[in-house]
């Protein structure tokens, strides 16, 4: 079973302080840590699981800059076999299906059995890159998958729904899957194992080699005509107990004890 | 007058919250410049009409056995033909289990802009605007989208106030479903209940809920340990079952459980919305967070920014 994965580069930002450009158009994210995709690390997995359970090889690719090298990189020590790298600055501003588009054509030409991206990205969280690229691809989909089975040349998957509820469905191979976090165990990757997989030649290729122009991705095709970034406003926000760590744990404890009815 | 159209939503013969979310958003983003017109889709959707009457200006009703339970290919080929053929300003559909499978490929077979989960819309003399959250819910987006004559808005759950009852006179349309150019490709099975659980955090009174900043699984004792001590129950956020930190049954959220405790303590939880979902309803929230700027601080009512393995122990001690 040959299989392609989407794989993003994102800004680590739990714990990060974010600031916004001064015109709101972008945050500045130069010294912020980046990461695999959280959701894309068990879309990798996933793919890599098939491939040993039923042969094949796994494909995998992104669009970014030169650094998202990282990301191809850490697939492959995961156990891909294959990596493309789409860099191209006029990819962007591009919305989710100029994207897609661009992911489309790198490797509509591949013979491939399964499509796999993650549900969401971390930063943009459209949750729509892999499913606009199924409906380019015309390929049955699933999305939100935790379990994957092949039988034969059909799949059956379980969907997440809402409540702690699954939906069982079937698919006809080939077929594209957004995979959910939590649907495995991703395998830690080591530096040693980054290390061994720095010699394997990354494709790499552009939109001119990718036979897109300007009207089909960037800024131009986007649905987006202005962007603006702001900070959430707080609302009502929280009441934030301040003192010594023996003060805020006083108060704390006579807070849970009334509002919890404890003696 | 130019329309407003609602996917409604339904699972095992129930409609869902977000349908009724979607309406009062409808409601909002009309203005009473613009009909509101409901789709709802189904095998046999009497029983559920009437809970959508006084609701919508209009509610367009087509049943045929493959609509029954939620399908992406029927779905896709009605709704793309019911879009095209009434060009509605705007369609809403949620940003939930259906509608982000949905939403990106009819965005694409109808050839019409989609922004998804969106928690707020305007339509400027046709023209749509929508706010968004990135980054974890850390930072705020307002879009203005390109002109078009029809627009896809997905519409994250839980939001607003679903819409509880109308005055609306709603004309009733019951419509043949098209005939499905294609074939059914995905096939429906069956749902999948929850398993057995080991306890109901949904019936504890006070809930010690930690997420992915408690580090590590090694430090999960220690919570269970201040826990035990306050006699209340560990639930999590999805990343800590994920891993496999604490089981399924302990999650908190959209796709886990929903929990209205007395207090509710978030130790090391970032506040998604997924995961305010089930949570933002307990009478007292208090949460833990190293970061400052952590959207959980938005729904607690006490905070404390701070390490929670350097709290937690000092905190039990005051027991
Ligand atoms: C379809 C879908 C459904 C989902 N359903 C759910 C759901 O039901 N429930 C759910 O919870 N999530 C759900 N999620 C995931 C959700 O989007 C978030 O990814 C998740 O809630 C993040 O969990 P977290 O806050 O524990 O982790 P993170 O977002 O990683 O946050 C960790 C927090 O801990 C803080 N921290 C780090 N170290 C410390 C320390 N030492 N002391 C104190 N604080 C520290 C950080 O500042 C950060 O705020 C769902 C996602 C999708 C796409
Ligand atoms: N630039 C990209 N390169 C490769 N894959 C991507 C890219 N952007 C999005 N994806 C894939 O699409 C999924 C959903 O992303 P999004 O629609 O941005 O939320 C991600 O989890 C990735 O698998």
């Amino acid at each position: 079973m040959n299989i392609v994965v989407c794989v993003k580069q994102v800004p680590e930002v739990t714990d990060a302080e974010l600031t916004i450009s001064s015109d709101g158009s972008r945050i500045l994210a130069d010294d912020l840590e980046m990461d695999i995709n959280e959701w894309d690390n068990y879309a990798v997995e996933t793919a890599v699981r098939l491939k040993e359970a039923h042969g094949g090889t796994v494909t995998a690719v992104t669009m970014g800059d030169e650094d998202s090298e990282d990301v191809l990189r850490q697939a492959l020590a995961m156990g891909a076999d294959e990596a493309i790298l789409i860099d191209d600055e006029d990819f962007e501003g591009s919305d989710a299906v100029g994207i897609a588009r661009g992911l489309h054509a790198a490797i509509k030409d591949r013979p491939f059995d399964l499509l796999l991206a993650g549900v969401q990205s971390a930063d943009n969280g459209w949750g729509q890159v892999g499913l606009v690229l199924a409906e380019l691809l015309q390929r049955p989909y699933a999305s939100l998958v935790v379990d994957v089975q092949v039988d034969g040349d059909r799949l059956t998957v379980q969907r997440e729904l809402e409540s702690n509820t699954l939906e069982r469905v079937s698919l006809p191979l080939p077929a594209v899957l957004t995979i959910q976090s939590g649907a495995n165990t991703p395998r830690y990757v080591s530096i040693l194992g980054i290390r061994r997989v720095r010699n394997i030649d990354i494709e790499e290729t552009d939109a001119d080699d990718l036979g897109l122009d300007e009207d089909q991705i960037g800024v131009k095709s986007s649905s987006v005509q202005e962007l603006k970034l702001s900070l959430p406003a707080m609302g009502e926000g929280a009441e934030m107990l301040t003192g010594s760590v023996e003060e805020i744990c006083d108060q704390t404890a006579r807070i849970i004890r009334e509002k919890g009815g404890l003696q | 007058m130019k329309e407003i159209l609602v996917i409604a939503e339904h699972r095992q013969n129930e409609l869902r919250d977000i349908t009724f979310e979607m309406l009062t958003l409808a409601d909002r983003t009309a203005g009473g410049n613009y009909t509101i017109s409901t789709v709802l889709l189904g095998g046999d959707t009497t029983g559920l009409d009437g809970k959508l009457s006084g609701m919508c200006d209009r509610l367009i009703v087509m049943n045929d056995p493959a609509l029954a339970d939620y399908s992406a290919d029927a779905y896709l080929a009605v709704l793309s033909r019911l879009i095209t053929d009434r060009k509605p300003s705007i369609t809403l559909i949620g940003h939930t289990a259906m509608g982000m499978d949905l939403g990106p490929a009819l965005a694409v077979r109808t050839g019409i802009p989609y922004a998804s989960d969106c928690i707020a819309l305007e339509l400027d003399d046709g023209q749509l605007n929508v706010e968004r959250q990135i980054y974890g819910g850390k930072i705020n987006t307002h879009l203005k989208l390109k002109p078009a004559d029809t627009y896809l808005a997905g519409i994250r759950p839980g939001n607003v106030e679903p819409m509880s009852a109308g005055d609306k006179s709603t004309q009733l349309l019951d419509v043949a479903a098209p005939e499905f150019s294609e074939g059914q490709r995905r096939q429906f099975i069956e749902y999948i209940e929850a398993a057995m659980e080991d306890v109901d955090i949904a019936a504890a009174d006070i809930l010690v809920s930690v997420g992915r900043g408690i580090g590590k699984p090694e430090n999960i004792p220690v919570a269970e340990s201040f826990a035990q001590k306050i006699g209340a129950t560990l639930s999590c956020s999805r990343p800590v079952a994920d891993e496999g930190w604490l089981p399924k049954s302990r999650q908190v959220g959209t796709s886990g459980k929903t929990v209205r405790p007395k207090v509710y303590i978030a130790l090391g939880i970032s506040g998604a919305y997924q995961h305010q979902a089930g949570m933002k309803n307990a009478q007292t929230i208090i949460a833990v967070n190293t970061d400052p700027a952590a959207p959980i601080f938005n729904v607690a009512h006490y905070g404390i920014v701070g390490n929670v393995m350097a709290v937690l122990p000092e905190l039990e001690k005051h027991f």
